[in-house]
């Protein structure tokens, strides 16, 4: 690990409102985005375990993995009011032991180093994974609602359990201020989670005989409710989805791409081929039945509550992944 | 349907997958059953608000659903102001291809607690057999005879203060006369009844639909007892509804 030179290890700036956040993940397109918006008003700490991360001057960015002992160095060296704790392995990355120790592990320890070093505020994306995708669920879920992710695959185990521990934090430990994000899919330019990819792809795999109804959410819009989730400071579990749907399969073809259906039954057959043909960065086997059924979530309580719609509507979101194959296609 | 009091979003879809177009397409054809087929007569459909939260309720026969579609096609066509209904299926129907997404679309939705819930709030009409298969199973010599009635239904018209409109359907039970329930072809298809019938499609029957007067039930915390004297006096006014239709009916075909 190693800090930018021109690091000045911060006090806390709470008199002028002035924080300092730490932000993980800090390489993805989310947190680029959130960082942006955050930049100016406070001073960023980004942090990331994939690559260091180029930031603007006076900007201290760390490569460094949260469940490695290194990390607390950049508790030590700033006094950190606040972390958004974006970076997290996707589903689709690495193996399952290693997904668990840097999402829930890595996790735990940056709550444990929050609450040893006096964090008032934390932030935590998770997933709309978590409920797990299943015939029997009801449409509109609610916070409350059981996370069944585990029913469908292990692994699905660490964004269950990573929101376990986050809900075990915020009960025990209210200094912490925690607020955890549950959002649905999130698209748009940069971003590099399975849907993202799929719909980027020529040609995307649907099941034949399904087309599970969806909810998208653009980047920027996500980048938004987290930013208004830290401002308003108001701790808690929140869906962060649109109220407008739309059935995969229509998805699909709104983003330009072509549908290469793939028979769904006998329910093992599908995997089997996502095995077989190594799609696990867009259509990973254990991520089938979210393809199957839908995991639509109530958004009324964060929309009402920090006042957040989004900005842009599926057109604008289906819009760039069109646009981004005819540039492809012409160049 | 433009008349229709329901919101759904850019793509024309609500957040249970009903879709207007898809709904458009099956109202004409069903509309060729309801008109040409089953001959349907409609009464008392001033009774259904025009707008606002409903529970429907009505007796459940003929093996198939068809009593479900031809109610669905007379609250769309009601004079007095057009409701798109939203019908509780089976929870094994969204694991059906094709089926489960289709019905979905034409506003079916299984029937958990939670989605009637959110529908009422969003001011939904829905349908409900709180006989359920016990109903649509039941055997031609049994027709006409009310089978156990969940209490569900009278827990969320008490919660969200919700008008029930108590419904007879008449004909149904002759579309398909079950004369045995084939209990071993049943468990080996992973059905709930699989009926032994004299013609495997529906029969020409003459359907006829007796929709009653709103009845309001009000106290959230009346218990399993009271709830189901409530029940009763639904089961009471469906009874009626039904005696009513078949003196009424002149002929079967």
């Amino acid at each position: 690990m190693g800090a930018h030179p021109n690091t000045i290890v911060s006090a806390a700036g709470a008199a002028n409102g002035r924080k300092t956040v730490l932000v993980t993940g800090a390489a993805g397109s989310l947190a680029k985005r959130v960082i942006c918006k955050l930049q100016g008003q406070h001073q960023v700490i980004a942090v990331d375990f994939r690559n260091k991360v180029e930031t603007d001057a006076g900007m201290p960015s760390y490569l460094v993995e949260l469940h490695k002992r290194g990390f607390e160095d950049v508790f030590h060296k700033h006094k950190i009011d606040a972390v958004i704790h974006i970076g997290r392995i996707f589903t689709h990355e690495k193996t399952r032991q290693q997904r668990y120790n840097a999402n829930v592990l890595g996790s735990k320890r940056l709550l444990d180093l929050s609450l040893k070093h006096g964090v008032t505020q934390t932030i935590i994306h998770s997933s709309y994974f978590v409920y797990g995708a299943s015939a029997y669920n009801p449409a509109l879920l609610d916070e409350d609602a059981p996370l069944k992710a585990t029913e469908i695959s292990q692994d699905l185990v660490d964004s269950v359990e990573l929101e376990s521990l986050a809900n075990i934090y915020l009960w025990k430990h209210p200094s912490l201020n925690i607020s955890i994000l549950r959002p649905c899919n999130v698209l748009g330019p940069g971003v590099r989670n399975s849907m993202s990819i799929l719909l980027s792809r020529p040609l995307a795999p649907v099941l034949i005989g399904f087309s599970p109804l969806m909810q998208f959410l653009h980047v920027d819009d996500m980048a938004d409710a987290i930013l208004l989730a830290f401002n308003q400071n108001q701790p808690g579990i929140y869906n962060v989805a649109p109220d407008d749907y739309v059935p995969f399969q229509e998805a699909v073809t709104q983003c330009g791409c072509g549908r290469l259906p793939i028979p769904s039954i006998p329910p093992a057959l599908p995997k089997m081929i996502s095995n077989a043909l190594n799609w696990n960065a867009f259509f990973p086997p254990y991520l089938i039945n979210y393809f199957k059924y839908p995991v639509i979530l109530d958004g009324a309580l964060f929309r009402e509550k920090f006042g957040w719609k989004p900005r842009r509507n599926l057109n604008d979101i289906f819009s760039y992944y069109r646009k981004q194959k005819l540039a492809v296609g012409h160049s | 349907m433009a008349r229709v009091p329901k919101s759904t979003g850019s793509f024309g879809y609500d957040a249970w997958g009903y879709n207007e177009d898809t709904t458009k397409l099956a109202l004409a054809v069903c509309k060729l059953l309801y008109d040409k087929y089953f001959r349907v007569e409609a009464s008392g459909l001033e009774n259904i608000p025009a707008r606002g939260r409903l529970l429907l309720i009505s007796n459940h026969g003929g093996q198939l659903p068809f009593d479900g579609l031809m109610i669905g096609v007379a609250a769309a066509t009601n004079p007095h102001g057009p409701r798109a209904v939203r019908g509780m299926i089976e929870r094994f129907f969204p694991t059906v291809p094709w089926l489960g997404n289709l019905m979905n679309a034409m506003g079916g939705v299984i029937g958990d607690p939670l989605n009637c819930t959110k529908m009422l709030e969003a001011e939904e009409a829905i349908l409900v057999f709180p006989e359920g298969v016990r109903g649509s199973g039941k055997l031609y010599k049994d027709r006409y005879q009310l089978q156990r009635f969940g209490t569900g239904f009278m827990y969320l018209a008490m919660h969200h203060h919700t008008p029930i409109v108590p419904l007879a359907v008449i004909g149904a039970e002759e579309t398909m006369p079950a004369l045995a329930n084939l209990k071993p072809i049943a468990k080996l298809l992973g059905l709930p009844y699989f009926p032994l019938l004299p013609v495997y499609a529906p029969l020409p029957a003459r359907i006829s639909l007796h929709f009653g007067a709103p009845l309001y039930f009000k106290g959230e915390s009346a218990d399993e007892a009271e709830v189901g004297d409530r029940v009763e006096q639904v089961k009471d006014a469906i009874r009626k509804l039904i005696e009513q239709g078949l003196a009424a009916r002149q002929s079967v075909f």
